[in-house]
């Protein structure tokens, strides 16, 4: 694999973190990680739309006029949005349920525009297609630890399964009822990015 | 006393940089500190307002809590021989097992009550100091400054704002919550942004609400189907029922809720030790009267004007301004978390400004918000992250000032 391939498929999982280092797509890292399971499928989704958007611009990034590109970005982001709603929706009709309008709103998700913009529409296809997946996937890690902390201490359970056994069914485990509401996933998401600059201290800004 | 001194001393190269225990310094420095006053001079010139340091400034705090201290242990335990005298049974658990084998009756009176208290409140208090301290002495060590008394006001703030019902396990999870969240991760005592002990408040207000919000944790008894008895604290019976249910009290009802013989946070029912630690902290200049005027002047304003407006739908909006500092959490709020000289506004005019803002956001939580009856908490937190903008606009606007003033000249 070519030296910049892999800068453009890994470095956006700590390096350059579509959360943690850009702040970007933080509302639907807020909203649909109260379950690991709806995490998961938003990650899948998001990822798939990033990578094929941004292939896809690419290709035509010579033919689009930049008067007008932001009109043909959203054009292709929409349609790709709307074909992976409609997959959702016909094989995991449950979950797609309860993402509800946040796989809509992957158009309005800044990391997808944000891609086109900064780099779909100056590098080639390939190149494009990694990165589009690298900011999937470091968007998505963010989003599984979120939802991992928030479905473990709000509810007692990893993918609906019970883990710690509640206190209203018997249990011992008492949920927390912050991690349900969305400042939980505030303070796990600020918790990560301080981490993560402790230990790389070069994305500090001062 | 000699002995003391000479065996401290002693240690004292195990604990300095080089010795076996270097990465304990903070450890002895904060024992050696407490016990004696340091040998160490400031060298060259300084200017020196008031020989008041960061650990004398907390101990006239904790002095003027002390009564408050005392009436929340006097309270818990009456209001709970008040409840089990209405019929209600006594709490199945060690405090009443320990309160029963010391050869306690459960009669309303000065030392039962006190003792009962006692015995909820100081396992809160000390677990509160020990989750605290031990957060405090892990970011010493780790960042290698002295450990320094920021915690010691925290730690008697943050149990005095609970209910005594509350689990222990959540006192040491909210005190190491509010500690690491609200101060060190800013930088530590005189850094944060935030009340620490108001941001533990919050994270168990909304993490655990059952255990510290609704009419249950305010009374140490099981009261559960007694007839004709409410564990309720008198705000939510207002917010329930307005001046119909205040008036229904009895006619005494205003001088108990003032004197603090009323179901609620432990240490939140006595305006009148509020008052007193008020002058205290006032007199001492550590909380500042300029916060406290303005947030009573605040809450008469927007208590006066809700009032004046009226709702045939919201009960809350007829209580008077003399009913809303008696009740929950404002007078104890208003003296000791608003006029937190780290988290409030540092200007005299900023000061005005957010304790005003304060007693006007109170008014309105309580009465707008249907969710919780309580206001004080959240509208001090919210004015604390207003208090450095505050600030800058009346330093800027002092820059005008004197810029116009030194053209006007010209």
């Amino acid at each position: 694999m070519k030296v910049a391939h892999k800068k453009a498929l890994f470095d956006p999982l700590f390096n350059d973190n579509p959360i943690a280092s850009q702040v970007l797509g933080i509302c639907s890292a807020l909203a649909v990680t109260t379950k690991l399971e709806t995490s998961v499928v938003m990650s899948l989704a998001v990822i798939a739309v990033l990578a094929l958007s941004n292939f896809s611009i690419s290709v035509i990034r010579n033919f689009i006029p930049p008067s007008i590109r932001i009109i043909v970005q959203l054009t292709i982001i929409a349609s790709l949005v709307i074909v992976t709603d409609q997959v959702l929706q016909a094989f995991v009709f449950d979950i797609s349920k309860q993402l509800s309008v946040f796989v809509g709103l992957i158009i309005t998700n800044c990391i997808v525009m944000g891609r086109a913009e900064a780099y779909a529409m100056q590098n080639p296809p390939v190149d494009s297609f990694l990165d589009g997946i690298g900011n999937g996937l470091g968007y998505s890690l963010i989003l599984l630890i979120v939802g991992f902390f928030r479905e473990l201490l709000g509810a007692g359970k990893l993918f609906g399964y019970s883990v710690m056994p509640l206190v209203t069914e018997g249990g011992w485990y008492q949920p927390n009822g912050l991690m349900v509401l969305a400042p939980g996933a505030f303070f796990l998401i600020g918790i990560f990015i301080w981490l993560l600059r402790n230990f790389k201290p070069e994305l500090r800004e001062t | 006393m000699r002995i003391l001194r000479t065996f401290l001393d002693k240690q004292a190269p195990l604990f300095e940089s080089g010795g076996k225990l270097e990465k304990l310094f903070p450890l002895w420095e904060a024992t050696d500190t407490l016990l004696y006053s340091p040998s160490s001079v400031n060298k060259g010139t300084l200017h020196v307002r008031d020989g008041l340091d960061l650990k004398r400034m907390m101990g006239v705090v904790v002095f003027g809590l002390l009564p408050i201290v005392f009436m929340a242990m006097l309270n818990v335990g009456r209001q709970a021989h008040m409840a089990i005298a209405a019929g209600a049974l006594p709490l199945d658990n060690w405090q009443t097992g320990l309160f029963q084998t010391m050869g306690f009756q459960f009669t309303n009176a000065l030392w039962p009550n006190f003792v009962h208290g006692a015995i909820y409140f100081l396992p809160i208090f000390l677990t509160c100091f020990a989750a605290g301290g031990a957060v405090e002495v892990l970011f010493s060590t780790v960042r290698k400054h002295e450990i320094n008394e920021g915690f010691f006001v925290t730690g008697f703030l943050l149990p005095l704002t609970l209910p005594p019902t509350i689990p222990l396990w959540q006192v040491a999870l909210g005190t190491i919550f509010g500690v690491f969240i609200g101060k060190e991760i800013f930088g530590g005592t005189g850094m944060n942004i935030l009340n620490p002990a108001l941001v533990s408040r919050a994270f168990l207000f909304f993490a655990y609400p059952a255990q510290i919000s609704g009419d249950a944790p305010w009374i140490a008894a099981n009261f559960v189907g007694v007839d004709g008895f409410s564990g309720a604290t008198w705000l939510s019976r207002a917010a329930a029922g307005g001046m119909d249910a205040i008036n229904g009290l009895g006619a005494d009802a205003w001088r108990q809720a003032f004197i603090g013989f009323i179901p609620g946070s432990m240490g939140e029912t006595s305006t009148l030790l509020c008052i007193v630690g008020a002058l205290v902290i006032v007199a001492a200049q550590i909380g500042s009267w300029r916060t406290i005027v303005g947030l009573t002047l605040g809450t008469f304003a927007m208590s006066f004007l809700l009032n004046q407006v009226g709702s045939d739908t919201n009960v809350m909006f007829s209580l008077p301004f003399h009913w809303h500092i008696v009740l929950g959490g404002w007078a104890f709020g208003t003296v000791f978390m608003a006029t937190d000289p780290v988290s409030s506004s540092f200007t005299d005019k900023g000061k005005w400004i957010y304790g005003f803002m304060t007693g006007v956001l109170v008014v309105l939580v309580r009465v707008v918000n249907p969710a919780y009856p309580e206001g004080m908490m959240l509208a001090i937190l919210f004015m604390n992250m207003f208090a450095p903008l505050i600030d800058h606009f009346v330093v800027q606007a002092n820059i005008k000032r004197r810029a116009a003033r030194h053209e006007a000249v010209q």
